[in-house]
């Protein structure tokens, strides 16, 4: 009996224990990108660091730099949602109200196999078949704002799609059935009373997209021209925060290294702030809902 | 004269025979009442006055509806029809928007746009319902933070601010209390001047205090319909001697 | 008898509430800013069903023709650029990964699922953490995994820091899907379990978790799918060597960091292709064999 307790007990302990592994996992993450990121900053100075326009860490004495970035990885991210989040919100109407239902169980596992594929084939794809297209027919190197835009556009779909349709099918149906009685067309029904029901959900379903544009690597590396540069046209080539990372860490060395790794903790900061708005989002719908 | 008529009616969902040839004719400017135990297909059949039950999976009706002489099933726009044909559910459904708003929804729908028009049409649609004097200074506050009564009527101004020519109610006081189910029990009988009410109620007291006409159902069929007066005072069929005398149901 | 009359009876009625299509013209007609939005909602969804068909042929049509023997040879040179190590290496990668992700998201979901107490502030703070890490971006993950495993612990590009840098990465997966299976466990097995006598552990043992086994696998294999096409956690943690990585503390690539590398490289786009081929089969069979998983247990439940 007692040796049964203390199994009980024992594994609960373990149990326990096993639960705290993603706090100290967090933990962990932050500590080592601040105390090797952080000492960067101050040397580089942070403002400088920061608002920095120039990234030259060969040249001697070397500047890093990194606004341009930050303004691309912005860019990028405003671009991918501007083609994103309307096709994905209406798409997840019409997968949520229209769909006929034998076209549904093909349209909705479609929708998440577009979830499924790797960054590094959309990343492949844009090359070989966006890139081309944008140099052939808007001039520029192809390689480009809008290249990245799109692409990241078509990978921020599923994202939108999925969180959205359950948002949307989570609004009573009562609603629904209330606009119709008046006379409104299905379609006024639809977009006067269920989507705007399902606003905090369908804002959650963008602000996760934004999070995955922001913090995608391996597809915008290949195709967004890497140069450091605030675009002026879209056709312009520019460098996100990851890219950076990506690009240089393999040979970089000291302070150029630190650099990067504090790159890396802007990148963090971002996404802690989107992580916390989110939540922020949704502790408000409950309490409303 | 009557402002709807139904002949021959069926209606199945899917394998089952929900309405069994219901012929029902219906008075302008009158309360007519359904009763019946629940399941009886008395809110079945409400809902195929303004076509609603399109929206249900399975569901098919034969024979005859007409509103005003004309086939509601026939090439009548079905918007056009549910703006001629208002409803007040079950439960009150207020959108999750204000006052105002909710009012204003189905004027817009239908094409008002006109800031004096629609506030003036708010205010008439609210007073109708008896609800003016409660809400004129909440109208821009969100409609879900009204009590219940409040709720159901505000549904109902919601529904006259269209201008129906009918307003079905289904069991529309069911979920209220007494003062406010007392309420909109008056609000019926003074309603009914403009428009022709029909409505469906669990409470046969609800029936026989308001009501003009009333139309007994039971599993399916239609078992008898008179006067208010004659049914509840010398019905011709046993079975809803037995129902209004509290045998079953 | 009579019953199949009368079924039959009822499929040859010819309802009046169909809404034809000269009905809902009609009532287009009147408002035709409702035809506008139905088509730009179904050229929405076309749209996004296009992007998916479009890049599929297109890299199995490119691709296919590019599945040669070479590509398959068991040692890579760099005028095969075969891909075989690198899909031995994602096996085993995989296979590691899961053993140090796993336990640890079945037992943290078990707590959170079985033991914790509701409103519990230390479980608001443990999901609130597990939802920060599934916000991270994988190049975070490869940045930290590169200061941690590969040089604070010095453990170098090697199969162990790839391992357990992907272990933090699909944590949240494997602890979000587990919690939810568990929760579908209904909660008459627990008390019949208690009724008879068996502790928590045993009834959890026992009854609760081969009960939420097939929810449990259907995350699993979801990680999978989230293990086989990374690439960003992986370059500065696995590395990229091209052999086999034979020792836990050996570079490998995996296939995905072999299909950047060859695309990188831009010497070999034929193959890039048919490794596009590859890994898009792989993934996709994962998130079917998921799907399939999942809806067993759908079914079982309805």
């Amino acid at each position: 009996m007692r040796l049964k307790t203390f199994r009980e007990r024992a594994m609960q302990g373990v149990f326990f224990l096993t639960a705290l592994a993603s706090i100290a996992a967090v933990a962990v993450i932050c500590v080592f990108l601040f105390i090797n990121g952080v000492p960067a900053m101050a040397e580089i100075g942070f403002f400088d660091f920061i608002f920095g326009q120039k990234w030259a860490p060969t040249n001697v004495p070397a500047s890093y730099g990194i606004f341009d970035m930050i303004v691309a990885s912005v860019y990028v991210t405003a671009g991918a949602i501007v083609i994103g989040v309307p096709i994905g919100i209406l798409t997840a109407v019409f997968l949520a109200r229209f769909c006929p239902k034998p076209l549904y169980k093909i349209l909705k596992p479609a929708t998440e196999l577009l979830a499924g594929i790797p960054s590094i084939v959309y990343g492949f794809f844009g090359l070989m078949v966006v890139v081309p297209f944008i140099r052939d027919n808007f001039g520029g190197f192809g390689s480009s704002w809008l290249a990245a835009s799109i692409v990241l556009g078509i990978m921020i779909l599923p994202t939108i799609i999925g969180v959205s349709e359950s948002a949307i099918r989570a609004v009573p149906e009562s609603y629904f059935e209330g606009a119709l009685a008046l006379g409104a067309t299905k379609e006024r029904s639809v977009f006067k009373t269920i989507l705007p029901a399902s606003k905090s959900g369908v804002l959650a379903a963008v602000v996760l997209g934004i999070g995955r544009a922001l913090g995608e690597t391996m597809a915008v590396v290949l195709i967004a021209g890497n140069q450091v540069q605030i675009p002026t046209k879209l056709t312009d080539g520019l460098r996100t925060l990851t890219a950076n990372i990506v690009l240089e860490m393999g040979y970089s060395t000291g302070l150029h290294r630190q650099a990067l790794i504090a790159t890396g903790v802007v990148l963090f900061v971002f996404i802690l702030l989107i992580t916390l708005s989110m939540q922020a989002i949704k502790s408000r719908s409950e309490k409303h809902g | 004269m009557d402002k709807f008529t139904i002949d021959n009616m069926n209606l199945y969902y899917g394998k089952f025979h929900a309405l069994k040839d219901v012929t029902l004719h219906m008075p302008k400017n009158k309360i007519t009442a359904f009763i019946g135990p629940s399941g009886c297909g008395k809110s079945t059949l409400l809902k195929s006055l303004n076509r609603m039950n399109d929206l249900v999976e399975g569901c098919k009706i034969t024979g005859d509806i007409r509103l005003d002489g004309t086939d509601i099933y026939g090439d009548m726009d079905i918007n056009v029809l549910r703006k001629r044909v208002g409803m007040v559910f079950q439960k009150a459904n207020p959108f999750p928007m204000s006052v105002y708003d909710n009012i204003a929804f189905g004027p817009r729908t239908h094409g008002i746009k006109k800031k004096s028009e629609l506030d003036q049409i708010v205010e008439q649609s609210l007073r109708d319902a008896a609800i003016w004097d409660e809400l004129k200074d909440r109208l821009k506050k969100s409609a879900l933070g009204l009590s219940g009564g409040q709720q159901q009527r505000l549904c109902i101004a919601r529904a006259l601010a269209v201008k129906p020519e009918v307003l079905l109610m289904d069991e529309a006081t069911s979920a209220l209390d007494p003062i406010s189910t007392g309420k909109i029990e008056e609000l019926c009988l003074k309603l009914k001047e403009e428009y022709t009410i029909i409505m469906v109620t669990h409470n046969m007291q609800q029936a026989l205090r308001i009501s003009d006409n009333t139309a007994f159902f039971l599993l399916g069929e239609m078992v008898e319909y008179n006067s208010t007066d004659a049914v509840f005072s010398s019905p011709q069929d046993k079975r809803t001697e037995e129902y209004i005398t509290g045998r079953f149901g | 008898m009579a019953d199949n009359n009368t079924s039959a009876v009822i499929d040859e009625i010819k309802p009046i509430n169909k809404v034809t299509f000269k009905q809902r013209m009609i009532s287009y007609k009147r408002k035709p800013l409702s035809l506008v939005m139905l088509l730009l909602v179904a050229l929405a969804a076309v749209l996004s069903a296009a992007a998916l068909v479009f890049i599929i042929v297109y890299v199995l049509v490119r691709g296919i023709p590019n599945l040669t023997p070479e590509l398959f040879a068991l040692t890579y040179d760099s005028d095969n650029v075969s891909c075989m190590p690198s899909i031995i290496n994602t096996i085993v990668l995989t296979l590691l990964t899961l053993l140090i992700a796993v336990p640890f998201g079945i037992g943290a979901a078990i707590y959170l699922a079985e033991y914790a107490k509701k409103g519990n502030k230390l479980v608001k703070v443990i999901r609130t953490m597990a939802e920060t890490l599934a916000g991270i971006p994988s190049i975070v993950y490869g940045l930290f995994g590169m200061l941690f495993f590969v040089y604070a612990l010095n453990w170098g590009y090697s199969l162990i820091a790839g391992a357990f840098t992907l272990a933090i990465m699909v944590l949240p997966t494997i602890m979000r899907t587990t919690e939810e299976a568990l929760l579908t466990v209904p909660d008459s097995y627990r008390e019949g379990s208690y009724g008879l006598g068996a502790g928590k552990l045993r009834t959890i043992v026992r009854i609760i978790l081969p009960s939420a086994m097939p929810g449990i696998l259907a995350g699993i294999i979801l990680a999978v799918g989230r293990i086989v096409g990374e690439t960003a956690a992986l370059i500065y943690t696995y590395g990229s060597a091209t052999g086999y990585a034979t020792g836990l503390f050996n570079s490998g690539r995996s296939l995905a960091v072999h299909m950047y590398v060859l695309t990188n490289e831009g010497l070999h786009t034929d193959q890039a292709w048919g490794t596009a081929v590859v890994l898009l089969v792989l993934v996709f069979g994962i998130n079917t064999l998921s799907a399939f998983i999942a809806k067993k247990l759908g079914n079982k439940k309805g």
